[in-house]
């Protein structure tokens, strides 16, 4: 066992057996001085609450506000995004891609699991399983309709294979009803799933 | 390789299950795995795309079917045993059997921050000048390595159209074996649904792919 941050795992009977195989392996690191459990916690703690989809809604709401963000986002993606400090490792080099009434992008990495880590977070366990890696190429509209999203007949889909290391963050169309929201009432609309194309922002409540 | 990861296209895995309030990490372990990974890729020793092809290298019917960050462990162990940092013996019996062997470093805690925010930039400086333009369209080649490769299966040997010029990028098939980074331009290219897929596509709908100037060719 290792000393750092394990307060969640509780009494070793009940680990799984790939609980203990990995603990064991962290271990087997550990004492190789190949690695450090205090920088282990440290990547699962960034994940866990510095870097998520909040970051991406930040840069949708903000494009959505401010035409001059936009133009930036459209010309320089990566440039954009990196000045709102979000330029963390999986964002090295972004693509944002804007939906509209004519285009609706969908986002996928049929060879693995490349997702915009630096704005999104890590990824969902659908996004990286056969199902969605197989079918978003194939079938994109059979894929978005199990998600729910049901597109006007005349909206093309384009969808982006990230194959490359360029990260691919969709820009969802601004709801209608919220003029004169400010930024963080808008963030609130744009789901990780509008990010990824999966799914458009939320219509704002209905005030009761 | 034409192996299990090569996915798009493939048929008979159902619909996409979506979990309802889907926690970051299902398990504990899951958490460590992610840590151990990224914390093991700071050392050094091997490459990110060395370390795809060492996830994609496995029985396609066991990748398909292992959870993804046993995927990750699995080939983490793997590229461990092949760089000699580790034996099947140590991992069987969770012991450390043989001295460690020498690492570029070892990741501190305080260092995390940092090292994520670095990332690791793909683009290298460029030397000479990219081949193709936007709106040029191309093909794309009908090879079949046994080795990495980005170029989908799926998109081999089909006409495209150059959209975006991104770069001068490292190159994975080159990289993953430890031959050098070989930086090549890299382009957006869009292929129709009906060129990938025939018919069923609607003729509007189209997917990209970002493709390697060696994976092009000029159409005649």
């Amino acid at each position: 066992m290792t000393s750092h941050g394990h307060d969640h795992d509780g009494d070793h009977s009940h680990l799984t057996e790939t609980e203990a195989r990995v603990r064991a392996l962290e271990s087997l690191l550990s004492a190789k001085g190949y690695i450090d459990s205090a920088a282990v916690d440290r990547i699962i703690q960034t994940y866990e609450t510095k870097i998520g989809p909040r970051n991406g809604a930040h840069v949708v709401a903000k494009s959505w506000v401010e035409p001059e963000f936009e133009a930036w986002l459209r010309r320089d993606s990566s440039a954009a995004i990196h000045s709102l400090g979000y330029h963390s490792r999986q964002g090295e080099h972004i693509e944002a891609v804007f939906n509209s009434d004519e285009v609706h992008h969908l986002v996928v990495c049929t060879l693995c699991s490349c997702y915009p880590w630096s704005v999104l977070g890590l990824p969902p366990t659908w996004y990286k399983s056969p199902p969605f890696r197989s079918r978003a190429v194939i079938d994109p509209r059979g894929v978005l309709a199990e998600f729910g999203v049901t597109l006007d007949p005349a909206t093309r889909v384009e969808v982006h294979d990230s194959t490359a290391e360029i990260r691919y963050l969709v820009i969802p169309q601004r709801p209608a009803g919220t003029e004169g929201y400010s930024m963080e009432q808008l963030a609130d609309l744009v789901t990780r799933n509008a990010m990824i194309g999966t799914g458009l922002a939320r219509a704002p409540q209905v005030a009761s | 390789m034409n192996g299990g990861a090569d996915l798009g296209g493939m048929m008979g895995f159902g619909p996409v299950v979506q979990e309802e309030d889907e926690p970051l990490f299902h398990a504990p372990w899951e958490a460590r795995a992610l840590g151990i990974v990224v914390a093991l890729g700071a050392c050094g020793q091997w490459n990110i795309d060395a370390a795809r092809s060492a996830r994609e290298d496995m029985h396609p019917g066991d990748y398909t079917r292992t959870p993804y960050y046993a995927i990750w462990l699995k080939a983490a162990k793997r590229l461990m045993v092949e760089k000699g940092m580790l034996t099947e013996a140590e991992i069987a019996q969770s012991v450390p059997l043989t001295p460690a062997a020498p690492i570029k470093r070892k990741l501190a805690a305080e260092d995390v921050d940092a090292m994520l925010a670095a990332g690791g930039p793909a683009d290298r400086p460029a030397t000479g000048t990219p081949a193709f333009a936007v709106g040029d369209q191309i093909r794309t080649i009908n090879n079949h390595p046994t080795t990495h490769t980005r170029m989908a299966r799926y998109a081999r040997d089909k006409i495209g159209t150059i959209t975006k010029v991104h770069g001068f990028h490292v190159f994975p098939d080159s990289n993953a074996q430890g031959q050098g980074e070989d930086p090549q331009w890299l382009y957006q290219v869009a292929f129709s649904a009906r060129t990938l897929w025939g018919d069923q596509a609607r003729a509007d709908d189209s997917v990209t792919l970002d493709l390697w100037e060696p994976y092009l060719r000029t159409v005649s």
